[in-house]
């Protein structure tokens, strides 16, 4: 067999800024990664999210080498996120990929960051056609493969589930570090209330808006009053919001007929929505396939893996085309490395 | 009793038909009538205390659903019984298969697609002018039946009474979720939704406020930020 091809991912789309070494047998060689962090009730900017990673991404290349042990010749493309994120930081990323590109003569391969999510996913765990729930800052989704894409079955009418539990957390006043929603799931072990909040399924759709104002005002009150601590809050909150993601995931399965499930994003390192959805796949006789935070949260092998498989079928692309886009959809981009 | 049959609740010779998100679907008799019996059972992944408020919640709305949907001249099955100790109900069985499989087939001319969609958006028009909006609007939760092609709407777990101010939200979501279904179950017959809604707005007599509002939901998707 002939060797490897080597791939070099990066990822900025959003507040991490992550730059991956993967080979084509999927063997990830390196994987470093840095998350802009701001204070406690504020948000990231795309402007100071740009400026972060134009900081740190020059030495995060040089680790990334480091530690795969390999030089610039070693590798055979660089896959780069194109959308969709954040402009600033999009570009910023894209920018730093497109003068490597040049320097070290190799081609660039474009990764919708969805995508990369999934591919991650499957890659990591062996899950090779599930339905997939994609749970992040930004994007809520219930996903099956067919025909060439990942079809988007479910997704959130209104805000997104992690979007949904930042603005939660600061309204909590909780810390951004090492994330709200982690937060917020220590801070959740220690409720014992539960406390109804508003539930809203449509179909295989969700819609977080109106629980996230009933966090906004009446459980600030409660928490006035004292008749609930923030830990039985977080507890309801999360309690109510997985539940309203597994009850979406078990309907596409229904509908698909699909037994297994794969949890990707940077909620999908949340250990108690992986707890509740193992429950709903065992009772159907399907298996829950998840990560961890080193590969649920945005990071540089998401992006290197599915780079490598668009290599494979010659999706290159000229540097003049390397641009990014805010908007792209996960079932924009033809998968063309799937056959099933 | 042949293997699959089993009993459930009180009811003798169920067959299971659809293992579905919410509950288990069998087919089974009642009184001679040939049925069906829904069955909605605990989710272990949620809370009891959630499970519970959500179990009784849409037991009742399938049954108000139905019964209200009649009423707006929309046919659904009959209801015979409702168990709300083992959160079931058995209704009448429909004879025919549902818009999905129908579809799937494609044993159909285009008049009868025609006729199929038309009616479809006819009827979702009826209910949502009376109010009502279903919630599940796919094509598995409408059976069709041959050669007449006359429609039965089920499943109406997640349907509810719209109250006058979110009107025209509802029914732009309801109209939303029917759209994303047709797209999903039915990827290589585009514009077969489009078909139903047109017929859905010669229908409805609150066009404007409901088309504007679903045009609305739908850019919300298109703008929101896609970041993380
Ligand atoms: N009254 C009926 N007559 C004939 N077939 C029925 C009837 N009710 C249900 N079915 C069949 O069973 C399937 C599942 O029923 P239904 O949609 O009510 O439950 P479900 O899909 O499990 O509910 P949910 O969509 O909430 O998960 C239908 O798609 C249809 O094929
Ligand atoms: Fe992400
Ligand atoms: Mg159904």
């Amino acid at each position: 067999m002939g060797k490897p091809t080597i791939c070099m991912g990066f990822e900025g789309s959003a507040n991490k800024i992550g730059v991956g070494i993967v080979t084509s047998d999927g063997d990830i060689l390196a994987n470093p990664r840095k998350t802009f962090i701001t204070p406690p009730g504020t948000g990231f900017l795309p402007r100071e999210t740009a400026l972060h990673h134009q900081q740190v991404i020059v030495p995060l290349v040089q680790e990334c080498l480091k530690e795969a042990n390999l030089t610039p010749k070693d590798i055979d493309c660089l896959a780069y996120t194109k959308g969709p994120g954040m402009g600033a930081p999009l570009v910023s990323t894209a920018v730093v990929m497109r003068t490597l590109a040049q320097i070290w003569k190799v081609p660039i391969v474009p990764v919708n960051h969805c995508v990369g999510h999934i591919e991650m996913g499957r890659l990591v765990t062996g899950a090779v056609d599930p339905i997939v729930l994609y749970v992040s800052g930004g994007n809520t989704q219930v996903i099956a493969y067919s025909e060439k894409r990942y079809r988007i079955f479910g997704e959130t009418i209104d805000i997104a589930v992690g979007n949904c539990l930042d603005r939660f957390a600061r309204v909590l006043g909780l810390s951004n570090d090492p994330s709200p929603g982690y937060n917020i799931e220590q801070l959740a072990k220690e409720g014992s209330q539960y406390i109804e909040m508003p539930y809203n399924v449509k179909g295989m759709d969700v819609s977080f808006s109106g629980i996230l104002s009933f966090a906004e005002d009446t459980a600030v009150k409660l928490l006035k009053k004292g008749t609930a601590t923030k830990a039985d809050l977080c507890y309801s909150f999360q309690e109510t919001v997985f539940a309203m993601l597994v009850e979406i995931t078990e309907r596409a399965m229904a509908h698909c007929n699909t037994q297994d499930v794969l949890i990707v994003g940077g909620v999908g390192c949340n250990k108690r929505l992986q707890a509740m959805m193992k429950i709903m796949a065992d009772e159907r006789g399907g298996k829950l396939y998840a990560t961890d935070e080193r590969y649920c949260i945005d990071n540089g092998a998401m992006i290197a893996w599915p780079g490598l498989l668009a290599f494979g079928q010659g999706d290159t692309i000229p540097v003049e085309e390397s641009t990014c886009t805010q908007r792209y959809r996960t079932d924009d981009p033809v998968i063309n490395w799937r056959d099933d | 009793m042949t293997e699959e049959e089993q009993v459930v609740g009180l009811v003798p010779k169920c067959k299971l038909v659809c293992q579905g998100a919410e509950g288990r679907v069998f087919e089974t008799r009642y009184f001679k009538r040939r049925a069906i019996l829904k069955q909605r059972f605990d989710k272990m992944y949620r809370h009891p205390i959630l499970n519970k408020k959500l179990t009784r919640q849409r037991l009742g709305m399938e049954v108000k659903g139905m019964m209200k949907a009649r009423k707006l001249g929309i046919r659904t099955p009959t209801v015979l019984l409702v168990d709300t100790e083992t959160n079931s109900i058995i209704m009448d069985r429909v004879e025919g298969i549902t818009v999905k499989d129908w579809l799937r087939k494609g044993k159909y001319t285009e008049e009868e697609l025609g006729r199929v969609l038309s009616a479809i958006g006819t009827q979702v028009a009826a209910m949502h002018d009376g109010s009502l909006v279903h919630g599940d609007l796919t094509t598995s939760n409408i059976i069709v039946r041959e050669p007449s092609l006359e429609l039965t709407f089920i499943d109406f777990g997640l349907s509810f009474n719209t109250v006058a101010q979110n009107g025209p939200e509802d029914k732009g979501v309801d109209l939303y979720v029917m759209e994303r279904a047709f797209l999903n179950a039915h990827a290589d017959k585009p514009g077969l939704f489009d078909k139903a809604l047109e017929a859905y707005s010669q229908k409805t007599n609150q066009w404007k406020s409901t088309f504007n509002r679903y045009s609305e939901v739908r850019m919300r998707g298109r703008k929101r930020s896609m970041v993380g």
